[in-house]
């Protein structure tokens, strides 16, 4: 009975057989590829690199939509904040990793503050909630640039600037190390959701707030909690993308539209789905920038979502989301 | 016609005859703000048509306003065609490319739609930048004339009076009932007898033709240029405040919603609190989130709290719903 399965209460990961022989394929594709040409490993490299910054942000967004249904205009913004608090810190003499470090809570704790103070008030309202989330991309934006000003500012690179060579193909460290650290701070997201028990009590939070309010899960504090994850998660991509896009307070607003787009791509319910639409959305803007002519970096954007609309008309819950079935 | 809608009519004349005598009494530059107010009136209009009525939401506005503001500019530029006459051309074809958008948006519902809108919204004014020949590229593409303001003050409180009207005449009758009864339970529309697929197309066409007017005449009331950077994704993110703002649902909180967007940038501007012109981004900011928290349901959402108050439990509400 179709009518007896609400959306919330399936559990599978919604992952088809089509789905997985594209991806399957898509990894042999970028594997063989890549064996063949040099350049084309690098690009796809690169494009890895990029990719696990939309998957973050991607994640972030997927966090937030879980718990509330709603999407966080503001997420790419607090990202960058964060990101100018980073550089506050290593401007007080912190170095840049012990910067990072604090920056993460300190992120968390904004988050937190931010859902109790501005989207707790108006959570019955999914428009109002997002006309807050636009409200607060306004707010924040001003208040960095208020601070900290419009000009372009320069952090230590992280990662050095050393290249790596296997054979004829030349790998930026940076690259890698972005590629790790995103990968990394998804793996703890996703084990602190599997194997903790406030992450248990937020799944439990997310999918049935009424049942988990009734044994004892404080729902409100957990939504509040999935804010400040996002913060952190957010802060992660900001701080990766900081190496190659410098720091200004526009340089998380095209990440964060491709972030929507891999979240819609990996089915907006879906954790995982959104990582791998971000990786995948990563190396095909940079393949298709590097071999297509016709793509100039005008049409990067455009292509970005042309690629999402193509795959909702196939599949309108995206690649990884679940079909929805609605009582009526 | 009983007390209620003579008491409505009464309030209207009033509203717009304080905006037909305004402009005797404003300098040349506030002319032009006003005339800005009502290139908002009018976007936020459509997009309440579509998302308020129908149900659809669209955070994608902002790309029809680009397609509706560069039918003007290169029509005027290129062939010289007279810019009231570029109007009625921006709504024929912003209807069509309504049209055009509602057919896919068919398979799409509640948050992918805002977000396949969404990309409309970023990706269309990054053609011009593709196809500078036709636009002028980044420099963007100028009408052969560019109006004064009191002008434009005229035209566009005109055509946002006509599309006023259009709308009520449109919601009110049998179109209306078929986009509420969308709205409300698709389900019980389709048993009903209402045809979706035609209703939710025709009510993207329609607000997109909305959309394309005020895109039209933005693109006059910004000197005649139209340029890419002007129509991006704040512009359709300040289209969905405004609607927000003024309530969806309801036609009557439009003007509230289109003077908070249209002005609310130059008076936070002039808050001298944070001593900088950045500051004006924190007051706008901060405002829209009080508005929201205060008012969840926009201007429209406080006038029914008001009326609740005074209404006699008898009488039905079938027009504002």
């Amino acid at each position: 009975m179709a009518s007896l399965v609400s959306r919330r209460s399936a559990v599978s990961t919604g992952i088809s057989v089509p789905v997985l022989a594209i991806l399957v394929a898509v990894g042999v594709f970028l594997v063989v590829g890549s064996l063949v040409s040099d350049i084309f490993a690098q690009q796809t490299v690169a494009g890895l690199a990029q990719g696990a910054i939309f998957a973050s942000l991607a994640l972030a967004l997927v966090l937030i939509y879980r718990a509330t249904e709603v999407i966080n205009f503001a997420q790419g913004e607090l990202a960058m904040a964060t990101t100018y608090i980073a550089y506050q810190l290593t401007l007080w003499g912190l170095s840049y990793w012990l910067a990072f470090f604090l920056t993460l809570p300190i992120a968390f704790v904004l988050g937190v503050v931010l859902q109790v103070v501005f989207i707790r008030p108006v959570h019955q309202s999914i428009i109002a909630v997002v006309i807050v989330t636009v409200g607060l991309f306004i707010l924040i934006d001003g208040l960095v640039t208020w601070k900290w000003g419009a000009d372009l500012k320069f952090m230590k690179a992280p990662f050095g600037n050393h290249v790596y060579r296997a054979g004829g193909v030349a790998f930026a460290r940076q690259d890698i190390g972005v590629l790790a650290t995103s990968i990394l701070s998804v793996i703890l997201l996703w084990g602190l959701f599997q194997f903790t028990k406030i992450g248990l009590a937020m799944r439990a939070a997310a999918l049935r707030p009424a049942a988990a309010s009734l044994v004892g899960v404080r729902v409100n504090w957990m939504l509040a909690i999935g804010w400040g994850l996002a913060a952190v998660l957010g802060a992660v991509a900001g701080l990766m993308t900081e190496p190659t896009q410098f720091l200004q307070p526009t340089m998380m607003q095209p990440i964060l539209l491709y972030a929507f787009a891999a979240a819609v791509l990996g089915g907006l319910e879906s954790p995982a789905g959104s990582v791998i639409a971000g990786l995948m959305l990563g190396v095909f803007l940079n393949l298709v920038g590097q071999y297509v002519g016709f793509a100039t970096s005008e049409l990067r954007l455009p292509l970005a979502f042309a690629v999402l609309l193509v795959v909702l008309l196939f599949k309108p819950s995206g690649l990884f989301g679940r079909k929805q079935v609605r009582r009526v | 016609m009983n007390a209620r809608f003579a008491g409505r009519l009464v309030v209207i004349a009033a509203v717009a005859l304080v905006i037909a005598l305004l402009p005797f009494g404003l300098t040349n530059y506030h002319q032009g703000l006003g005339a800005r107010v009502g290139v908002y009136f009018i976007a936020i209009l459509g997009l309440n048509i579509l998302t308020g009525y129908t149900g659809q939401i669209s955070i994608g506005h902002g790309a029809f306003m680009a397609i509706g503001g560069y039918t003007t500019a290169i029509m005027s530029h290129d062939h010289g065609t007279n810019l009231i006459a570029t109007l009625p051309l921006a709504f024929a074809i912003t209807f069509v490319c309504g049209l055009l958008v509602g057919v896919p948006a068919l398979r799409f519902s509640g948050v992918y739609l805002a977000l396949a809108t969404f990309a409309l919204a970023v990706s269309v004014p990054q053609l011009p930048l593709k196809f500078s020949k036709f636009t002028g590229g980044s420099n963007g593409i100028r009408t052969a004339t560019a109006p004064g303001n009191s002008w434009l003050y005229g035209v566009t409180w005109a055509c946002a009076a006509i599309g006023f009207v259009g709308a009520w005449l449109l919601l009110r009758g049998r179109t209306g009932r078929a986009f509420r009864a969308v709205r409300d339970s698709e389900l019980a529309a389709t048993s009903s007898g209402v045809a979706l697929p035609i209703y939710k197309t025709l009510a993207f066409g329609i607000s997109a033709a909305y959309a394309g007017v005020a895109g039209s005449l933005f693109v006059l009331a910004t000197a005649g240029f139209a340029q890419p950077n002007e129509f991006g994704i704040i512009l359709s993110l300040e289209i969905l405040i405004g609607a927000a703002v003024a309530g969806l649902g309801s036609l009557w909180g439009v003007v509230v919603g289109a003077v908070f967007v249209g002005l609310l940038p130059e008076i936070s501007a002039s808050v001298p609190v944070l001593g900088s012109g950045h500051g004006q981004d924190v007051v706008f900011g901060l405002i829209v989130i009080a508005v929201m928290i205060l008012l969840p349901n926009g201007f429209a959402g406080l006038l029914r709290l008001v009326e609740s108050r005074f209404k006699t439990p008898i009488e039905s509400d079938s027009t504002t719903s």
